[in-house]
C-alpha cells in the first residue's frame, strides 16, 4: 500500500546513471521533489516518457527536481539492468537523475505498485500528490495533466486541484 | 483461432480486446477470441509468449516484429503506425492480420 499524503519523504541513497550516488539530501535545495518510480521495459513508462522529460525541462528552473527510480528486480527483467539505464539515459539524455534501487528499499518505503508513479513532495518533503502523471498514455488523448496540475498548484502556494489518482502501468518487479 | 494470451499483471489486455472485438466486428466476422492466461514464467517459456497481450491468428503472431521476444511475465511494446509506443498493438496491426 502507498504512502498517504502528507507522508515525509523516505531517506534514501542510491547510484544514478550519472555515476554519483544520490540521497534525499542532496535535493534539499529543490522546491518540489517528484520521485517517479520508472523502468526501462514498460510500455507505459516509454509512452509516458516524453512528456515526464518535457515536464522535468519546463520546471527546472522553478526548483522542481524530477528523479526517476528504478527498483525493478533486473535479473528476471535484464532490460532494467543499470547498464541497460545508463544506455537508456544518454540514449535521451534525460533531463532527470535516473537511480538504482537494486535492494528495492525506496519502492517498499514509498508503497509503489506501479511503473510510471508519481510521489510529489513539497518543499517540507511532505507527500502533495500521488498517482499518474496524466490521464491518458496516449498523449493525443490527455485532458488532465495530473501533475503538472500539481506543480503550479504547489508553486503558487495552492492545494494540488487532484491529489491523488490511480496510476496506470507495469507492476513493480519485485523480486 | 483467434487467440489473446495475457497476463494479469499487465493492465492492457481488456483494452487489447475490446479492440480486437471491435477490429472483428468492423470486419463482419464473428470469431471467438480465446482468452489463454499466463500464469508463470514456466508457461510463458512453454507458450513462447514474449508478453502481455500477445494475439495470435491461426498460430501468427499479428506482430511478427515482437513475437521472438524473450518468454517473459511483462507488459509487451507494440509500435503504432505513427512511431510512438503503445502497450496494445494498433487497430492496424489487428486489421492486416484478419483479412
Amino acid at each position: 500500500m502507498s504512502i498517504a499524503l502528507g507522508t515525509e519523504t523516505p531517506s534514501f541513497e542510491l547510484p544514478g546513471v550519472d555515476g554519483d550516488d544520490h540521497s534525499l539530501g542532496d535535493y534539499g535545495d529543490a522546491k518540489l521533489l517528484a520521485l517517479v518510480q520508472y523502468c526501462n521495459h514498460c510500455p507505459y513508462v516509454l509512452a509516458w516518457e516524453g512528456r515526464l522529460m518535457a515536464l522535468a525541462s519546463d520546471h527546472a528552473d522553478q526548483g522542481v527536481r524530477v528523479v526517476a527510480v528504478n527498483s525493478n528486480d533486473s535479473a528476471r527483467y535484464p532490460e532494467d539492468s543499470f547498464e541497460r539505464m545508463k544506455e537508456r539515459a544518454e540514449e535521451l539524455d534525460f533531463p532527470f537523475d535516473y537511480l538504482f534501487d537494486a535492494s528495492q528499499s525506496l519502492a517498499r518505503a514509498l508503497g509503489a505498485e506501479r511503473t510510471p508513479e508519481v510521489f510529489l513532495f513539497d518543499e517540507q518533503r511532505r507527500l502533495r500528490y500521488h498517482g499518474a502523471i496524466d490521464d491518458s498514455r496516449d498523449e493525443n488523448a490527455v485532458s488532465r495533466s495530473y501533475l503538472r496540475e500539481a506543480i503550479d498548484a504547489l508553486l503558487a502556494g495552492e492545494e494540488p486541484p487532484v491529489a491523488e489518482t490511480e496510476s496506470v502501468g507495469c507492476t513493480v518487479k519485485w523480486k | 483461432m483467434i487467440e489473446l494470451l495475457y497476463w494479469e499483471g499487465c493492465p492492457s489486455h481488456p483494452e487489447a480486446k475490446a479492440l480486437l472485438e471491435q477490429v472483428l466486428a468492423e470486419l463482419g466476422r464473428d470469431d471467438q477470441i480465446v482468452m489463454t492466461e499466463v500464469r508463470s514464467d514456466e508457461e510463458a517459456e512453454r507458450l513462447r509468449f514474449p508478453g502481455s497481450p500477445t494475439i495470435r491468428v491461426d498460430g501468427r503472431d499479428i506482430d511478427a516484429m515482437g513475437a521472438s521476444g524473450r518468454p517473459s511475465l511483462t507488459c509487451r511494446i507494440y509500435h503504432l503506425p505513427d512511431g510512438r509506443i503503445s502497450p496494445v498493438p494498433s487497430r492496424e496491426q489487428m486489421e492486416a492480420a484478419l483479412r
